[in-house]
C-alpha cells in the first residue's frame, strides 16, 4: 500500500515523511516510550505525588471544611495509635502467608503430576487454567453459596467425611482460612503453570546421571529437581505474594471485612477509610504505608532470588 | 531351568500388577486435583438452572431434575443487564486498545535499547496496589466532573492493562534476533518501519495473548469499577455484586448472573488457552 502511494504522490511529500521519520529514527529510544511515559505519569506518578501531599492534610470529603495541613500527624496516628490498622496488617500477612504457602506446595505438586504424559492431560490442564481467568466476583458469589452454614454444599461434604459442620466465613476464627481456600482454588494453577514451564526447561543429562548412580525418585526430586527449579518457583511465589497482599475482590464480596473486623486486611481498611468515611487525608497516609510495604516485600523477594542464584 | 522360567514369569506379573496399581493411584491423584476446579463451575451452572426449592434443598441436589432458565429471565427482567454488558465491553475493549497502542512501542523500546530503569518503573507499577491510585483519582474525577463516564473508567483500567501489556511484551520483543534489524537496516528500513513492518507481525502471537489477558483482566475488574463507575457506566461485576445485596438467599438469579459474567471469559480461555498460558508465564520463566 505505502509503496503505491509513494509512487503516486508528488516529490515534496516523501521528502517530508523522510525528514519526519529521520527525526523519529534519531530519537527512537525517546519517542517510542514517550506515549506510555505520558500515560504512566498521568495515571500513576501524578496520583502518587497527589497522595503524598494529601497524606499531610486533615481532610474529610464529607465535611464542608477545606483540607487542613497537619504535617505528619496522619502517619503518627496510623503507626502508633490505630489498633484497627495493626489488626489489618497482621491479618494481611496471615492471609498472604497461609495462601502462598498452600498454593506453592499444591502448585508444585500439581506441576509434577502434569509433567508426566497421561491420557486427557491437555484437557485437564485447560480445566486448571479456567479458575485463574474466572471473574473473581462471580467466584466469590458461588463460594458464598457453598459456604452457607445451613444450606451450603461444603458442610454437606464435611458431613460425608464425618466431620462437624463449619461456620466458614461466618466465624471470626475460620473466616481467613475460608478466604484463603478461595484464593487457593483460583491461583494455585499459576504456580503450577510457571513450575511446569520450568520443569520443561530442565536439562536431561543430570537425570540420566542420577539414574545411573541409582538415585530413587524421592532423591532425584529433592537433590536435582527442586534445587534446579528454585529460581522458577521463587518467581511464581513472588507473583503470588504481591497479588495476595493486594487481594480485595474476594474478601470484599464475601465478607466486606467481617464478621466484625475479622477479615479486614489493609486493602479493605483503606477502602473503608477512603470510600465509606471519606477521610481522604488519613486514607492517603494509609496508601503510602501500604505501597511502601508491598514494594518493600517485593524487592526483598527479588533480592532473595538473586542471592539464591 | 523350568523352575527359573516360572519364577521370572511370576516376577514379571508382579511387576505388571505393581505398575497397574501405580497407574490407578496416579489417575486418582489427577482426579483429586481436577475435581475442585470442575466442581465450582458445575455448581454455579447447576444452581443457575435449579428451581428455588431445589437450590436450597438439604442434602443438596446435584443434578437438577427439571432444569429451568427462569433465573436467567428473572435477572434480565429485574436489571438492565444488557446495558451492563455493553459497558463492560466498551471499557474492556477501550482500555485494551489504548494499552496496546501506548504499551507496544514502549515495550519494544525497553527491549531494544535495554532501558532497565523504565522496566523497573513498570515493574513497580505492576506491584503497587491498584486501590492506592484510586483515592486521588476519585477526588480528581469529582472535581472536574468526570464521574460516571466511560473515559474515566477506561483511563483507570489502564492501571491494570498498561503494565501488563508492557511487561509481557518486553519478553516477546527481546526474543527477536538482533541480526534481523541489522539486515532490515541495510535494506534501508527505518526504526519505526522495522517496528511496524517486522517486529509487530513477528510478535503477533504475543500481542494476541496480551490483548486477551488485558481484556479479561479489565472485564473481571471489580475494585476500580465499584469506585469509579456510576449508575450509567456500571460494569457487570459491580452489577452482580449489587444484586447480591438485595437477592440474599434467592440463589437462582445470583448464580445465573455469576454464570453470565464469567461464561464469556471461560469460553475465551478455552479457545485461547495456549496464548493465555504463554502470556501468564512468559515473563516468569525467562526472568
Amino acid at each position: 500500500m505505502s509503496d503505491k502511494t509513494s509512487l503516486l504522490l508528488p516529490e515534496p511529500r516523501p521528502a517530508f515523511t523522510e525528514r519526519y521519520s529521520n527525526w523519529i529514527d534519531r530519537r527512537a529510544a525517546l519517542v517510542f516510550p514517550a506515549p506510555a511515559l505520558l500515560v504512566v505519569f498521568g495515571i500513576i506518578i501524578f496520583p502518587i505525588l497527589y497522595t503524598l501531599w494529601m497524606a499531610l492534610q486533615d481532610w474529610g470529603l464529607a465535611y464542608p471544611t477545606p483540607p487542613k495541613f497537619i504535617g505528619l500527624d496522619n502517619y503518627i496516628k496510623l503507626l502508633t495509635d490505630d489498633e484497627r490498622f495493626r489488626g489489618a496488617a497482621i491479618r494481611t500477612f496471615y492471609f498472604t502467608g497461609l495462601a502462598v504457602a498452600l498454593q506453592t506446595v499444591l502448585g508444585v505438586g500439581m506441576a509434577l503430576i502434569f509433567h508426566r504424559q497421561f491420557l486427557g492431560r491437555g484437557l485437564l490442564r485447560t480445566l486448571c487454567v479456567l479458575p485463574m481467568m474466572a471473574t473473581p466476583v462471580a467466584i466469590a458469589l458461588v463460594f458464598n453459596m457453598m459456604y452457607h452454614p445451613k444450606l451450603g454444599v461444603m458442610n454437606y461434604f464435611l458431613s460425608l467425611l464425618g466431620l462437624k459442620p463449619a461456620l466458614w466465613t461466618f466465624d471470626s476464627k475460620s473466616v481467613i482460612p475460608s478466604l484463603v481456600l478461595v484464593d487457593t482454588w483460583q491461583w494455585t494453577p499459576l504456580i503450577m503453570l510457571i513450575t511446569l514451564a520450568g520443569l520443561a526447561a530442565l536439562p536431561a543429562e543430570q537425570y540420566e546421571a542420577a539414574r545411573i548412580d541409582g538415585a530413587n525418585r524421592l532423591q532425584t526430586f529433592f537433590y536435582i529437581t527442586l534445587p534446579l527449579l528454585r529460581p522458577t518457583i521463587m518467581v511464581a511465589v513472588l507473583f503470588r505474594v504481591i497479588d495476595a497482599l493486594k487481594q480485595f475482590d474476594i474478601i470484599y464480596v464475601m465478607t466486606q471485612g467481617g464478621p466484625g473486623n475479622a477479615s479486614e486486611t489493609i486493602n479493605l481498611y483503606l477502602y473503608q477509610q477512603g470510600f465509606s468515611y471519606f477521610q481522604m487525608g488519613y486514607a492517603s497516609s494509609l496508601v503510602v504505608v501500604f505501597f511502601t510495604l508491598v514494594v518493600g516485600v517485593s524487592f526483598l523477594f527479588i533480592r532473595m532470588r538473586r542471592a539464591a542464584w | 531351568m523350568v523352575n527359573g522360567d516360572a519364577g521370572r514369569h511370576r516376577r514379571l506379573n508382579w511387576h505388571r500388577i505393581q505398575q497397574r496399581v501405580e497407574r490407578i493411584g496416579f489417575y486418582l491423584l489427577v482426579l483429586l486435583v481436577a475435581l475442585p476446579a470442575a466442581f465450582v463451575f458445575f455448581w454455579m451452572l447447576s444452581l443457575s438452572v435449579k428451581t428455588q426449592v431445589e437450590s436450597t434443598a438439604y442434602p443438596p441436589i446435584f443434578i437438577p431434575r427439571a432444569p429451568t432458565l427462569r433465573a436467567y429471565a428473572e435477572v434480565f427482567a429485574k436489571n438492565p443487564f444488557y446495558k451492563y454488558t455493553v459497558n463492560s465491553l466498551v471499557v474492556g475493549l477501550g482500555s485494551t486498545i489504548l494499552a496496546l497502542a501506548v504499551g507496544l512501542p514502549a515495550a519494544y523500546s525497553i527491549a531494544r535499547w535495554k532501558q532497565q530503569r523504565l522496566a523497573l518503573g513498570i515493574l513497580v507499577a505492576r506491584m503497587t496496589p491498584g486501590l492506592s491510585y484510586l483515592v486521588p483519582w476519585f477526588i480528581m474525577f469529582k472535581r472536574i466532573g468526570l464521574t460516571d463516564n466511560y473515559l474515566s473508567l477506561i483511563l483507570t483500567h489502564l492501571i491494570i492493562s498498561l503494565p501488563l501489556v508492557i511487561w509481557v511484551m518486553i519478553g516477546f520483543f527481546e526474543d527477536l534476533p538482533s541480526e534481523l534489524e541489522d539486515a532490515a537496516r541495510v535494506d534501508g528500513c527505518t526504526t519505526f518501519g522495522f517496528f511496524r513492518r517486522i517486529a509487530l507481525p513477528l510478535t503477533q502471537p504475543g500481542i494476541v495473548a496480551t490483548a486477551i489477558l488485558s481484556f479479561i483482566f479489565s472485564w473481571n475488574n471489580f475494585f476500580v469499577s465499584v469506585i469509579i463507575a456510576g449508575p450509567n457506566t456500571r460494569t457487570l461485576p459491580v452489577a452482580v455484586f449489587n444484586m447480591m445485596t438485595y437477592e440474599e438467599i434467592n440463589w437462582g438469579p445470583l448464580a445465573a448472573a455469576a454464570t453470565m459474567v464469567t461464561l464469556p471469559v471461560l469460553i475465551m480461555t478455552l479457545f485461547m488457552q495456549r496464548q493465555i498460558v504463554s502470556g501468564l508465564t512468559f515473563g516468569a520463566v525467562k526472568g
